[in-house]
């Protein structure tokens, strides 16, 4: 059965929220890859030639097979390796609609709340990136909704991690070097309560705990990037 | 299985996402009643069923509402798996994340392109957008190759997912040659999606469900109409 280290390998970029989802993934079902950290400013030969279509991170390699498109990733592992080493139960739900449903808010998340949110970063000016972080924060009241409206267990998917909760588990790391940067908060306390205690429970996970990155060099990443886009323009 | 239950499709005849819901349906054997939405002025059914997108297709499934057109393929596969002989996504893991993979590419790249080119306001943005949905469609052929392997359809012997999304967009590229004298698949360009096409045609759900190109042309005139006096451009 597939699952032996040198039959998995991520293809990935640390700071990438996208990879972080499926590092997340592996770890909850407790298995062991080879981790390839790419340049992308100078991408590899595996990277290209196992993703020529995007050219981006994460992409997965299962027996020499690649994978690519992090959400799909994540749903591929997840199908390959239905038992997880610790008996938890999938990431995605078995039946039907919560399937669907579940799809739903994941696309919704890269749609809605993701596309505004990583445009803040690359923002020209600060009022582009106010204007970009608004959106993004009004997009995030359907999903405290999700959760209001969520089984007993206080994740996306109840009682256990599903899979909307490692998609967005993706950006964690990230959502706290926005708040130390700009004070920004993408799940504001007073606004959504539930995102906000979702995130804490989230970052309490051992699989959290094991994958995310280090806060600060989010922090220091993000800064440059910021810096980077905001460098061309005449106003700050 | 229990019975069909109560099933309902909020459509547009002519849409791509409508066609392909509609046509796996149809492949299921499954009957529904069928209400035809106006997507320029909208009506109430489709705002409480879909409130995040307000768009179509909505399949609403004893009462309950599913969006998202992939979303909803992959719903129907599972709700009545193997009915009529007939299993829309591959059974394995792996070619079921290929074709999630070009299924992504061809709603987020195809379609955008070739809508783009009814919604060009100047000849300049219009050879553009003809130029773009020709790269993508160049993509296909070799995605088409690889993943039917020399078997008829993208799926192998007989549609799958994949064919679903793709070939839903084939009465609008006859509708752009009547409009606009562009051709996109041709047998000296992209001979294996030609060829395909024809197939697709000929299959007996594509006869079945998928409008006259006529009507798509009637469609698009009323909607560059309506894009002409709003004052507001439609965004993506």
């Amino acid at each position: 059965m597939a699952g032996a280290g040198h039959e998995l390998k991520l293809v990935g970029m640390w700071a990438s929220p996208f990879v972080t989802r499926v590092k997340l993934a592996l770890h909850l079902k407790g298995l062991s890859y080879d981790y390839v950290e790419e340049d992308l400013s100078s991408k590899s030969e595996l990277l290209l030639s196992s993703n020529p279509v995007h050219k981006t991170v994460p992409v997965f390699i299962h027996g020499g097979r690649p994978v690519c498109e992090s959400h799909i990733i994540v749903q591929y592992i997840d199908e390959a390796f239905v038992a997880a080493a610790d008996g938890s139960p999938p990431l995605l739900p078995a039946d039907p609609y919560e399937r669907a449903t579940a799809l739903f808010w994941a696309a919704y998340i890269d749609d809605k709340v993701l596309k505004p949110w990583r445009r803040v970063f690359s923002a020209r000016t600060g009022e582009e990136r106010a204007e970009w972080m608004e959106q993004a924060v009004a997009a995030v009241d359907a999903l405290e909704g999700v959760l209001a409206g969520s089984k007993e267990g206080g994740f996306f998917g109840g009682d256990s991690v599903g899979y909307v909760d490692v998609l967005l588990g993706g950006i964690v790391r990230w959502v706290h070097a926005t708040a130390a940067i700009s004070g920004d908060e993408l799940f504001d306390a007073a606004r959504t309560p539930l995102l906000a205690a979702w995130m804490e429970r989230f970052g309490e996970l051992d699989a959290a705990k094991a994958v995310f990155q280090d806060v600060d060099k989010v922090v220091d990443y993000a800064k440059m990037i910021m810096a980077l886009f905001a460098a061309g323009s005449a106003a700050t | 299985m229990a019975g069909e239950g109560d099933l309902k499709l909020l459509g547009l005849l002519v849409s791509p996402f409508v066609v392909r819901v509609r046509m796996a349906l149809h492949m299921k054997g499954v009957s529904y009643e069928y209400i035809e939405q106006d997507v320029i002025d909208k009506g109430e059914l489709l705002l409480k069923y879909n409130p995040v997108y307000k768009k179509v297709p909505v399949l609403i499934h004893n009462g309950v509402p599913l969006c998202e057109s992939q979303i909803i393929v992959q719903y129907i596969d599972e709700v009545w798996p193997g009915t009529n002989g007939s299993s829309i996504l591959p059974a394995d893991p792996y070619d079921r994340a290929t074709a999630r993979f070009w299924a992504a590419y061809v709603d987020d790249k195809l379609f955008p392109a070739w809508l783009g080119i009814l919604k060009a306001k100047t000849q300049e943005e219009r050879a553009e957008k003809v130029k773009e949905t020709l790269a993508v469609v160049e993509l296909l052929e070799a995605a088409l190759a690889q993943c039917s392997n020399g078997k008829p359809f993208f799926a192998g012997d007989s549609i799958g997912f994949l064919d679903l999304v793709v070939g839903c967009n084939l009465l609008w590229f006859e509708a752009l040659r009547r409009l606009f004298g562009v051709t996109f698949v041709a047998a000296g360009k992209t001979p294996l999606l030609a060829a395909w096409a024809e197939r697709f045609g000929g299959t007996e759900a594509a006869r079945e469900v998928v409008p006259d190109a006529d009507k798509a042309v009637e469609f698009a005139k009323k909607l560059m109409a309506s894009l002409c006096s709003a004052p507001v451009a439609n965004a993506s």
